[in-house]
């Protein structure tokens, strides 16, 4: 499917009109009209939609209630959309939330009695499964889609296997706070380490070397690593990565809902993914930026609390997120098509 | 013969491999519990797997042109929940027309997800991860979330599967058929030699005069066609509809593509190949409670065994130095 993209590609590349290039001009109309700006816009139309639906809405307990629904899968996010960048993939992100949830349940069993070492316990297991994920990925050199179908299928199974059809509920002391705590006001401690979380990774993806190495690394991975980038290392990195902040989503959950089944978190991967589709991200790799996912995640958001005040069901929204994320991919490459024939045309009557 | 090349033969024709360790497995089953080698519970093994291996061969096409099609299990549902629905509002409605709307249905739903990939350009990952939930969510929005249970079917409904004939229910037949057409469609038809030429490398056939768009729009109505047709096997045989039908079913589907042999970046693979790796999935579902390991075993040691297909197919393929050229030429 990508070489398709680069047979199309070279097609214009020739017929392309001679001259310079028209990037210097209108700066501000490329900063107003951007991805972020609609997605912003957008966010605000949902907002408002919102409020003039339930009169509850713009209760502050209300919204800080309504923010429980998306930080998990918006935490995962974050690292995803660095991954994605970098072009690759992790379906196998629910399934390692349900492992790290059931690790923890179980190490309750055997008599860990401290919440630290329980969300301990939760975080190695997701750092694990991402290494796997990534050792299998770079040392075989093979495509992250399969390895991760299959270790989708592997850690939830390994989940199933522990727990079968019962069920953890008996968390340590003070396990609640992750998921259920209040930091100040109220802002909850889930959504005030999303907050911080994003930031970080803005600084990181948009202002440090790391950053554009992962661009790079998006872009063109032979180019990256004849330049100098250690790409198996950078994309390991990315793998783990993923893999504890799913470790991190583990405990949040985990503590929110008080107890764990196998079948936790399922389909998971689909909505964290049409996020960070949705803000932007390229899925071919190379483009993306985390502003963007963090509005995308925002508007979500609201849209699935939206649909939840209108009464419908799970099953129903999930029709939406498909939408979503077939719409949201296919209109700027159909965008770009009708751009680049445009262009053609311009060029072909001087 | 040195070892190590036949290690390497073995490894290079996956069904050989495959067949050796399912036949190792029968032998082994069959000591530690004689009546799982029995005949007749072969051929319920066989026809229990038989969806699984038509919709793999499917699979199979959809993955040599590069794609991949996770809605086959959500598809499967929705063509499954429209026929029973039909039929328990239609019981005098004959068995040909159920048929033809199962395919017919089934080919439209594929050919959504086709066009997404051909003419909008949509990695076909993502347009079948939406596909996949859409459909999903389709077949609540037309059940209303009620199940369509076994009395409310009418009996030539959930008959046709089972009919016996020559000694193996239709299901199984079916399957065989399956296998038969898709042999022939892979060898000596011009569409399957191009299903393979566009997967191996889309420049080439581009250059050659294939175009690789239409071949994958065809590979994905063919996998929805199929996908249509098994929705209508799986209602009638399990007699019963419901929103959860084969749920995650597309994983072990793709599976059985990737434990055969089927390689994911495209044009490699053979017929036998994805039916050996649905029959070696199905093995394992049936033997695991002979053997007297839970059932809840199965999703992780399916997923242990594609992860080891995986590493497997990819030393066969990098022996062959093809990635270097293929990641140069992107």
């Amino acid at each position: 499917m990508m070489n398709q993209n680069a047979i199309e590609q070279t097609v214009p590349q020739n017929l392309a009109p001679k001259g310079p290039p028209d990037t210097l001009s209108n700066a501000w109309r490329s900063k107003v009209i951007r991805w972020e700006t609609l997605l912003l816009c957008f966010c605000g139309l949902a907002f408002f939609v919102n409020t003039r639906m339930s009169p509850y809405f713009l209760d502050p307990w209300s919204l800080s209630d309504a923010t429980f629904n998306f930080t998990e899968k918006a935490i995962v996010a974050l690292p995803m959309a660095l991954l994605i960048i970098a072009r690759d993939i992790d379906l196998s992100v629910a399934s390692t939330i349900a492992l790290c949830s059931v690790a923890m349940g179980f190490a309750n069993t055997l008599g860990v009695d401290s919440a630290a070492l329980s969300a301990a316990i939760g975080l190695a297991v997701g750092l694990l499964a991402g290494l796997f994920n990534g050792w299998l990925i770079t040392r075989f050199e093979v495509p992250a889609i399969v390895v991760t179908i299959g270790t989708m299928s592997l850690y939830r199974g390994i989940a199933y296997i522990v727990l079968g059809d019962s069920a953890y509920r008996d968390y340590p002391e003070g396990f609640e706070f992750f998921g259920q705590g209040y930091v100040w006001g109220v802002l909850s401690f889930e959504f005030v380490l999303f907050l911080v979380l994003s930031a970080v990774f803005a600084a990181v993806l948009h202002k440090t070397t790391l950053g554009r190495r992962i661009y790079a690394i998006g872009n063109n991975p032979t180019a990256a690593l004849f330049s100098g980038i250690q790409v198996k290392r950078h994309r390991q990195l990315l793998f783990a990565l993923v893999g504890l902040f799913a470790g991190i989503a583990a405990v949040l959950l985990t503590s929110r809902i008080g107890s764990t089944r196998p079948s936790i978190a399922t389909g998971w991967e689909l909505e964290i993914i049409t996020m960070v589709v949705l803000g932007g991200v390229n899925i071919l790799g190379g483009s993306g930026s985390v502003p963007g996912v963090f509005i995308a995640v925002f508007l979500m958001g609201l849209v699935t609390f939206g649909l939840g005040l209108m009464n419908v069901p799970g099953i129903v929204m999930s029709i939406f997120t498909g939408l979503l994320l077939i719409l949201v991919i296919g209109t700027p490459i159909i965008w770009r098509r009708v751009a680049q024939a445009r262009k053609l045309r311009k060029g072909s009557t001087p | 013969m040195k070892p190590s090349t036949l290690i390497q033969r073995l490894v290079d024709q996956r069904e050989l491999l495959l067949g050796a360790i399912m036949a190792l497995m029968i032998v082994g089953i069959g000591i530690a519990a004689p009546f799982f080698v029995a005949p007749s519970n072969l051929v319920e093994v066989f026809d229990d797997t038989a969806i699984l291996i038509i919709l793999a061969l499917a699979q199979m096409q959809v993955v040599l042109t590069r794609g991949i099609d996770l809605s086959v299990a959500s598809n499967l549902a929705l063509t499954g929940m429209v026929v029973a629905l039909l039929n328990s509002a239609h019981p005098e409605l004959p068995l040909a027309i159920t048929l033809l709307v199962a395919i017919g249905l089934g080919t439209v739903l594929g050919a959504i997800n086709g066009v997404l990939v051909w003419l909008v350009d949509v990695p076909s990952i993502v347009v079948t991860l939406g596909t996949m939930s859409i459909y999903r969510g389709a077949v609540f929005l037309i059940s209303g979330g009620e199940w369509v249970n076994a009395h409310e079917m009418p009996a030539q409904f959930l008959a046709f599967p089972r009919a016996p004939f020559l000694g193996l229910p239709m299901l199984s037949w079916i399957a065989v058929v399956a296998l038969v057409f898709a042999w022939v469609f892979s060898r000596y038809t011009a569409v399957g030699r191009g299903v393979y030429a566009v997967g191996g490398n889309p420049k080439a056939a581009l250059y050659a005069g294939l175009n690789v768009g239409r071949h994958q729009f065809i590979t994905f109505c063919l996998s929805g066609a199929v996908a249509g047709l098994c929705g209508y096997l799986w209602v009638a045989r399990y007699a019963v509809a419901y929103t959860e039908v084969a749920v995650a079913f597309e994983l072990q589907v793709v599976a059985a593509c990737v434990i055969g042999g089927i390689s994911i970046s495209g044009g490699i693979g053979s017929t036998w190949g994805a039916a050996c790796g649905a029959l070696f999935l199905g093995l394992i579902k049936n033997a695991l409670p002979v053997v007297g390991i839970s059932p809840f075993w199965q999703l992780a040691v399916s997923g242990l065994v594609i992860v080891l297909a995986v590493i497997v197919n990819s030393r066969s393929e990098q022996s062959k130095g093809r990635r270097i050229l293929r990641e140069a030429h992107q």
